[in-house]
């Protein structure tokens, strides 16, 4: 261990004097992007996927529905999302004329990811709903949607919060692989800080507990969250 | 109630099977305005589909019902305008349990009167601020009446299951429907909270309130009912009023039931 602190200060100088602290907020700021509004679109996909699988089937409609939204979860959920982000970025967008940029390409496609995973949680979430609950609402005179909307799905993501923290955990992780279409993350900013020198020890390590903190973060976050929900329960 | 004993509610040759479980095996039977109806019978006798099926909760298999002369097992009716006029208490009360009290009770009305607003000119509208403020004195005065508006701001898992089935007894009168059905309002309550939500029903009953009551309990529907049903087997096995069906029954299954459960 006796060059760990030659080592040690390569890396300040590259991350202090070099500027790679800049690159690392940088790619601090783009994870934090990528995963907030990720789940965001993941959830408002979701709610829509979920809402139509436990639609009644009597009609054609919602039959279709059901299918197209089923090929889309199984494509998500069938394929790699290395694989959904490169075919996204350099095929589709292409074949589309899309002008978008690599950290606007990445929230689109992790919250089309998202929105598959979450769709499975959500109908959880609204299964795990009384029927009575739809029962009351079309009593009084309410549409389905309307119930659905005000007091079905309401208490479904309430159920569901706890679940869907740990998804933002897991888009956080997933984000370390943007810099396959190019976007700026805390890897390419430790890998510009390590290439100053060749010597990838320090930015790696310090790379990885940066992960840790922000999902310790998140884990206490959601608790908290959780501790305040079950207290209205009462 | 003006048009006392007009025809509100006329079931023709009803049928309802859940897959090749027949459980109404043609009911027929007319229910006018200011009609008190109980129904009993053993349970597994179809008494609660039928209830359900009053307001289409379960769609009919076979036959009509024809409410203020529609037909609402047409798919194309709207039901759900006709399930404004028509609520409904169950045993389980179904109260939201994501809205306080006074939101359970206010949101269907609110709902209905932004609607109706919409279609009157725009001289004539009101805003949604006024809306839901007269709204919210409708349902506080319901509140008022069966004593629980210290508890508007509540949530239902706050409340007893006497005062729950309560609340939900006004959220169903608080869209002025023309009958309310109820599907054994007390079977899930504490014995000793029974009293306070049968009252409530008494004092409905009195107003004139047209009725139809899925119940065990008999000292009810010898009380209030106008009517009386005896189904059994998926089949309106003996009809008559109190005195007949309680004092001089006819049926043989109808002897044999009132005799376990008097």
């Amino acid at each position: 261990m006796g060059n760990f602190e030659a080592k040690w200060e390569a890396f300040l100088r590259a991350f202090v004097d070099y500027g790679g602290y800049r690159m690392v907020l940088e790619g601090l700021r783009n994870t934090i992007i990528i995963a907030v509004l990720g789940l965001i679109i993941g959830i408002f996909i979701g709610v829509v996927i979920a809402s139509v699988e436990v639609m009644p089937k009597y009609k054609v409609i919602p039959r279709v529905l059901d299918k197209i939204c089923q090929v889309y979860v199984a494509f998500f959920r069938g394929t790699p999302l290395v694989v959904q982000l490169l075919v996204g970025y350099y095929v589709i967008r292409p074949l589309l004329g899309l002008h978008i940029s690599a950290l606007g390409s990445c929230i689109i496609i992790y919250g089309m990811n998202s929105g598959a995973y979450v769709s499975e949680i959500m109908r959880g979430g609204i299964n795990s709903v009384d029927p009575g609950q739809m029962e009351g609402g079309r009593s009084v005179g309410m549409s389905y949607l309307t119930t659905m909307t005000k007091i079905v799905i309401p208490q479904a993501v309430k159920n569901i919060l706890p679940t869907l923290g740990n998804e933002f955990i897991a888009l956080i992780k997933d984000t370390s692989i943007v810099s396959f279409v190019g976007a700026n993350d805390l890897y390419v900013a430790f890998k510009y800080i390590g290439t100053n020198n060749y010597e990838f020890m320090i930015p790696y390590l310090v790379m990885a507990l940066i992960y840790i903190v922000i999902v310790l973060i998140i884990t206490l976050c959601i608790k908290l969250m959780e501790r305040r929900l079950r207290r209205s329960d009462r | 109630m003006t048009d006392n004993g007009k025809k509100l509610i006329e079931v023709v040759d009803l049928h309802k099977s859940f897959g090749d479980n027949e459980v109404l095996k043609g009911i027929d039977i007319t229910i006018n305005k200011g009609d008190k109806v109980v129904v009993i019978g053993p349970s597994g006798s179809g008494k609660s589909t039928f209830l359900r099926c009053l307001n289409c909760m379960e769609d009919a298999t076979s036959g009509k019902i024809l409410y203020h002369g529609v037909d609402i097992t047409d798919m194309k009716v709207d039901i759900n305008v006709h399930r404004q006029k028509m609520g409904m208490v169950f045993q389980h009360f179904n109260l939201f349990n994501n809205k306080t009290i006074l939101e359970n009770i206010m949101l269907s009305p609110v709902l209905v009167a932004k609607k109706e607003n919409k279609k009157l000119s725009r001289a004539q509208r009101k805003s949604s601020k006024e809306i839901k403020e007269q709204k919210r004195e409708e349902a506080m005065a319901l509140l008022k009446r069966i004593g629980l508006e210290d508890k508007a701001d509540a949530y239902p898992s706050q409340l007893s299951g006497g005062q729950k089935q309560r609340v939900a007894i006004v959220r169903s009168l608080a869209m002025n429907p023309d009958v309310i059905l109820f599907d054994e309002p007390t079977s899930a309550l504490d014995p000793e909270m029974v009293g306070e939500v049968l009252d409530v029903m008494k004092e409905l009953a009195e107003a004139g309130m047209t009725m139809v009551v899925v119940t065990h309990e008999m000292g009810f529907a010898r009380e209030v009912g106008s009517r009386v049903l005896f189904i059994d087997d998926g089949k309106i096995l003996e009809e008559g009023s109190p005195e007949q069906i309680f004092g001089n029954p006819q049926n043989a299954r109808l002897r044999d039931f009132l005799s376990k459960v008097l």
